[in-house]
């Protein structure tokens, strides 16, 4: 089959590759109809994330068709058009049975474990596509792919909906989504969310849906603002405005009750921490993550109020104002999304019509031109929004 | 912590012909009978060693503890305890495993497959057990289920 493969910093391209098999009773073997290019897929693409090697298969935001199903799995049958949570998670152990796939004990298999065990002090559940500190899993940017656990995962989508309704099931509208939750909204509250990407888009839309009386939306690139203004969020352009003074003022000088960082460990700008952060990481001396936004969210947000983290972190993060976030008696909530408890009710607002889950969608390219798709999508934010792969 | 009851623990691994499924060097485990087994390592180069073992603890539902009868390629222990956890989050498990190669050739080439780590050989084993226990499978990434990896693993 053809796949999207790493070859390291800024390389990755479709190779062939022979086709993924059943090797495990709940396996499935999904035909892969429409893949999208991630904001984290992105930290691969830089080398950001350790743990990859020439060759892996990229790619965790995937939908498809049952191709075959292994002899364990009750659920699924060929034909099934499902789509597949980018967390992979066996429903049985304890994290699992206590509502936290994302924390899942048994998907990353034994011989990988130890890896971000020693990095995170717990192992990592597995996902697909990403770092081998998550186990090491072949990806969905290709034709074909091996989905373990697929009894517990995908789920089946209703024939007479298109793909894109549904592709973003897999990854970031259950991010987004977990990302307005964890704000814990009360009706009328005021959101400010940093970076208009795919998760911040969908985390506006969410803050609105739970009760967000007023969203405010911060980014630099036009087109990103100019969608979050059509979301029904007011936007600052932090190049035209002091992000932390524009938010008192625009609160009375409370703040917003929640705050939401979308953007992770890439952040752009050019504050001073931000470039010392951005040399630090560029030369692995120190290798600090670049948490200007957390920083910006801690001292922006109001006192007793939430800062909500979706963006991906690997390492540490220094200059952390825990002196403000001590004093303001804040609480912070971050983690992979549990996409696997989101996905009845978010297919659910879908289908009921309450949620645009397209308007993002900027590209759509066939497999073949996936390294063009992420070239743009990583050096031309404003314009290449969101891109959607079509393998078949 | 594995999310099943101690007693189906215990019955899987007391059952030692189930070891090869989780156990990555064990290749083959025979039932002698009377508490006895004969077991099939991968030793280097292909080149398999052999070992008799005989259990010399066992309560069921609790414990299992088995070492390696004279004549064996390798002097080898364990045992596994399985304990209810207070606050009914399953079965705590606890694994100790040791292969003591004797004086010879082949005993120190054994030593350095076996030996090389034997913390994370342990771990990885529990891990495995606890897969398999929990979700009736052991997770794998492995070639050629999920397409070709990269050459460079953990």
């Amino acid at each position: 089959m053809r796949a999207l493969t790493w070859h390291g910093k800024h390389n990755v391209q479709v190779d062939t590759v022979p086709d993924p098999q059943i090797v495990n009773p709940r396996d499935a073997i999904i035909k892969i109809t429409a893949t999208a290019i991630c904001g984290s897929d992105l930290h691969l693409y830089d080398s950001m994330i350790p743990g990859m090697s020439n060759g892996d298969i990229l790619g965790h935001e995937f939908m498809g068709v049952v191709e075959e199903v292994g002899p364990a799995n009750t659920t699924l049958k060929r034909g099934d058009r499902v789509v597949v949570p980018f967390v992979i998670a066996c429903g049985k152990c304890f994290f699992c049975d206590h509502k936290m796939p994302a924390a899942c004990d048994n998907s990353n298999p034994a011989e990988k474990a130890d890896a971000s065990e020693i990095a995170y002090g717990y192992s990592m559940p597995g996902a697909f596509g990403y770092s081998h500190l998550t186990g090491g899993y072949a990806g969905g940017q290709a034709e074909y792919a091996r989905v373990p656990y697929s009894d517990y995962g995908p789920i089946k989508i209703p024939d007479g909906i298109e793909d894109e309704r549904v592709l973003f099931l897999s990854d970031i509208f259950p991010t987004g989504w977990m990302a307005a939750e964890n704000c814990q909204i009360q009706p009328g509250d005021t959101v400010a969310i940093w970076g208009c990407g795919p998760v911040g888009l969908f985390a506006i839309k969410s803050a609105i849906l739970q009760g967000a009386g007023r969203v405010i939306a911060i980014d630099h690139h036009p087109r990103r603002l100019e969608l979050a203004k059509q979301n029904g969020a007011e936007v600052l352009n932090y190049h035209e405005v002091k992000v932390r003074e524009a938010l008192m003022e625009m609160t009375a000088g409370i703040g917003p009750d929640s705050c939401i960082d979308a953007v992770g460990m890439e952040a752009h700008g050019f504050s001073p921490d931000n470039i010392v952060d951005a040399i630090k990481q560029e030369t692995k001396i120190l290798g600090t993550d670049r948490p200007h936004v957390l920083r910006e969210t801690i001292m922006a947000v109001r006192k007793g109020g939430t800062v909500s983290v979706p963006g991906v972190y690997g390492g540490f993060a220094d200059k952390w104002p825990i002196g403000a976030f001590m004093e303001k008696g804040l609480t912070l909530k971050t983690g992979q999304t549990h996409v696997q408890n989101y996905l009845p009710d978010l297919l659910q607002l879908i289908l009921d019509g309450k949620i645009d889950t397209t308007d993002l969608i900027s590209h759509r390219l066939p497999l073949e031109q996936a390294a063009d798709g992420y070239k743009n999508f990583k050096e031309n934010q404003n314009e290449w929004t969101k891109v959607v792969l079509l393998p078949h | 912590m594995i999310n099943r009851p101690r007693e189906e623990l215990y019955a899987y691994w007391r059952d030692f012909s189930n070891l090869p499924t989780f156990m990555e060097n064990v290749k083959a485990v025979v039932d002698l009978g009377a508490g006895r087994t004969e077991w099939t390592i991968a030793g280097p180069g292909g080149a398999d060693v052999q070992l008799t073992s005989e259990i010399t603890e066992d309560i069921p539902g609790e414990k299992i503890a088995w070492t390696s009868s004279d004549g064996s390629d390798v002097d080898h222990e364990g045992w596994i305890e399985f304990k209810d956890n207070a606050f009914g989050r399953g079965t705590e498990t606890r694994i100790f495993i040791s292969y003591d190669p004797p004086a010879g050739a082949v005993g120190k080439v054994v030593a350095k497959v076996l030996q090389r780590e034997p913390r994370v050989q342990a771990r990885r084993e529990l891990r495995r057990f606890k897969q398999l226990m929990e979700t009736g499978e052991i997770s794998t990434s492995k070639a050629p289920d999920a397409a070709p990896r990269g050459d460079r693993h953990f």
